[in-house]
């Protein structure tokens, strides 16, 4: 039977099919779907983790007790877990350890560019690359193959169009291996240096040999076309081929890290024209180039940016279609209406603070009107960017403030803040805890009190966990209350000690109401002051200011800035 | 056959190609999406990508390669209109959506845009309103699609309803049958 499939889905139900026993995961665009497809199925077991590290070490240990296991995470969340990986690279698995990592090319929905297969390198892993939702199946249940015969992890990677992409897909049943039986082995798993010196010849061999074997790996294959031109590519840039010059021969690389020196030296001798379209690093063209192989690549190609098949026309080609493009003013995305960030963005950006940021919707505080953000770097940076900025200028402290999520907080927040009182800074934390993880689309978290089944657990207090780490004081306001959120700001500014308030209030997207939506009054003065919050539902029509019933959640924010009652409800 | 679906991100556009991938998928094609989700969805200009034909390859259609556009928003239909291929149509929303951009002042919401597109405009809000709520515009345009396209009706708008929350089916059936009747 097949079935249509986002890329996510397919990994998963590939894991699935390949009998995967344990799943973790910290959400991130756009890996998040694989593992919560896996929460659905009730022979899996799954959880997110607080962070990526923690994933991929529940990982090694699921593993190394002999079952198959998948990890997922988004590109910047596997630097996170490079600590584990490139120690797991050393020790091996038992049961099949795959880890599934999405890349973002065009930078959708993350902080920067990077490329996967160039971390796989350093960290000694094999790479496996598929470039539709059938492969993204097949794929992954070709790497717990490959982890279990070479003893390596694997990582599978995606990109957002492979991820997010849907397309056709053959479905077939579960098949559980029986476990790996379990047994101390202290040369294999623990790395202290007499062992790790021995393990890393190991691990040169097995790539060494990878490289070797993988000359006939089927995934790596000749399409033979015209002897004129040759492309060698990999993953959704194959599809972009395919789609652009049907006529040329195409080298598909469904390994892209070790690679097949004899393959890819036999393809580009046959033909005329040789040339590597990779998006991103020039991974595949260095490493065949460093072969002697002469190949062409980043000349013609672009480092950033995802590819299309009019751009490899236009590379390769020359082709370019002449387009009318309307000049039009952006629309960049903005905090939703309703959203509980906005109450303590438009306090912030009231009393001009510094706010140094973090990953999450609430990174869209940066944008016009509220436009209050000093930094944005990485998940958890904003406390230990803060305390940065305390022992930089004692005069600091006064004037900013670390913003951070309640899940990005567990993620690696929580470590800045026992920098913070351990180091005597004078920092002001804003918790915002919107109940949920919010921009990879609502998934629970250790202080949701439910497990990614959406069953009950402990729900971790996030004010206790400060008071816990030696935080003194800890305010817990409602971000719909601007005044109380003034007033609780401004309060811990004036502290010299670490503060942390809580802005508690559950994302507006939680609520799956229907609402009517507000209206604006005669007493409109068209002062404009609502529409400092930013708030896509205000209307700055030619008629005076409006409200957008379409978008409208009655959260009350523009009530509590207008000073005439010139919004009201409907009866 | 390849479909842009536009619009501002909350706006349903992904539901709109997951109807139409459900319906081609029934009928037999190749079927291919593209979907955008993460920061790109909040509130920002989204496009989502539907191939539908015997073979396809890539996920996502380039400029100048689209049969029609599906456009949520007016000025998201003036935003892609260079991915029409020449002869190609727009149906787009005639609501209009004000970026932040336009909210704070520092740009102004272009004027005359229905002169400058080739295609047919619909009064998704008015009709979604008549519905029973705002949030029925998608349907509204699906209807319209549906007729437009010439799609067989009653399978496409199984499709839809297949896709929704079973407490609206109702006010999204009112909705397809008021924009199918308007174009």
């Amino acid at each position: 039977m097949k079935k249509l499939l986002l890329g996510d889905f397919a990994v998963a139900r590939g894991a699935w099919e390949a009998g995967v026993q344990v799943a973790s995961a910290y959400p991130g665009t756009p890996s998040t779907e694989i593992t919560e497809e896996l929460s659905r199925m009730d022979d899996v077991y799954s959880e997110w983790s607080p962070n990526e590290k923690v994933a991929l070490e529940v990982g090694v240990g699921a593993s190394l007790r002999g079952v198959r296991t998948i990890v997922s995470m988004k590109h910047v969340g596997l630097n996170v877990a490079c600590d584990p990986l490139f120690t797991a690279s050393y020790t091996g698995v038992n049961g099949g350890l795959v880890i599934a990592v999405a890349d973002d090319p065009s930078v959708f929905s993350s902080q920067n560019e990077q490329d996967t297969r160039l971390t796989a390198v350093s960290a000694q892993v094999p790479v496996i690359e598929p470039s539709d939702s059938q492969e993204a199946k097949d794929f992954t249940k070709l790497a717990f193959e490959l982890s279990e015969k070479y003893d390596t992890p694997v990582i599978l990677r995606l990109t957002t169009r492979v991820a997010h992409s849907q397309s056709l897909v053959e479905l077939c049943e579960r098949e559980v291996p029986a476990a790996k039986p379990y047994e101390r082995n202290i040369a294999k798993y623990v790395m202290m240096p007499a062992n790790a010196r021995v393990k890393h010849t190991v691990v040169e061999e097995r790539t060494a040999k990878l490289s070797a074997d993988s000359d006939e790996f089927e995934i790596n294959r000749i399409e033979e076309g015209s002897k004129e031109l040759g492309i060698i590519c990999s993953g959704g840039v194959y599809q972009y081929v395919k789609e652009a010059l049907p006529q040329a021969s195409v080298l598909k690389l469904g390994m892209v890290w070790p690679l097949p020196y004899k393959l890819i030296e036999r393809f580009a001798k046959s033909v005329k024209r040789c040339i590597v379209a990779e998006e991103l690093a020039p991974h595949l063209e260095t490493q065949i180039r460093a072969h002697g192989i002469a190949v062409e690549g980043k000349n013609i190609f672009p480092r950033c940016g995802e590819f299309t098949a009019n751009l490899i026309r236009k590379c390769v080609l020359g082709e370019q279609k002449q387009l009318n493009v309307a000049s039009v003013p952006a629309r960049p995305p903005v905090l939703c209406a309703g959203c509980p960030h906005r109450g303590v963005f438009y306090v912030l950006s009231k009393l001009k603070l510094n706010v140094l940021g973090d990953i999450g919707c609430y990174t869209l505080g940066a944008v016009p009107p509220l436009g209050s953000m000093d930094a944005v770097v990485c998940m958890g940076a904003s406390i230990g960017m803060a305390i940065g900025f305390d022992k930089a200028d004692p005069e600091a402290h006064k004037h900013s403030v670390a913003v951070i999520g309640d899940s990005t907080f567990i993620h690696s927040g929580i470590t800045g803040l026992i920098d913070a009182v351990y180091n005597k800074a004078k920092v002001t934390v804003v918790i915002l805890d919107n109940r949920t993880t919010g921009m990879t689309g609502h998934q629970n978290h250790p202080a949701t009190g439910k497990t990614i089944k959406n069953e009950p657990t402990y729900e971790l207090d996030l004010a206790e966990v400060c008071r816990a780490v030696g935080v003194r004081d800890v305010v817990t306001v409602d971000p719909g209350d601007l005044k109380a959120t003034e007033q609780a700001v401004k309060d811990a500014l004036s502290r010299e000690e670490v503060s942390v308030v809580i802005a508690k209030r559950p994302c507006a997207l939680l609520t799956k109401k229907l609402y009517r939506g507000f209206k604006v009054n005669d007493n409109c003065k068209k002062c404009k002051a609502c529409l400092k919050l930013g708030c896509p539902a205000i209307v700055n029509g030619k008629d005076g200011i409006s409200i957008d019933v379409s978008l409208c959640t009655e959260c009350g924010l523009c009530q509590g800035v207008c000073k005439f009652n010139a919004i009201e409800g409907r009866d | 056959m390849d479909i842009l679906i536009v619009g501002v991100g909350g706006q349903g556009t992904l539901l709109a190609s997951r109807v139409l991938g459900k319906y081609a998928l029934d009928k037999g094609f190749d079927v291919k999406l593209s979907e955008v989700h993460g920061m790109a969805q909040r509130g920002g200009s989204v496009m989502t990508y539907v191939r539908i034909g015997e073979k396809i390859a890539s996920p996502i259609i380039d400029e100048g390669q689209a049969d029609l556009i599906l456009a949520f928003e007016k000025l998201e239909a003036l935003r892609y209109a260079h991915y029409l291929k020449e002869g190609g149509e727009v149906l787009y929303s005639t609501q209009e959506i004000m970026p932040m951009p336009v909210v704070t002042g520092a740009a102004e919401y272009p004027q005359g845009i229905e002169a400058l597109l080739h295609g047919t405009g619909v009064d998704a809000l008015s009709l979604a309103l008549q519905a029973g709520n705002a949030k029925a515009a998608n349907s509204v345009m699906l209807g319209a699609l549906c007729k437009k396209m010439g799609l067989d009706r009653q399978a496409f708008e199984e499709a839809l309803l297949a896709s929704i929350p079973q407490k609206t089916v109702e006010m999204n059936k009112k909705a397809f049958e008021l924009g199918f009747a308007a174009v």
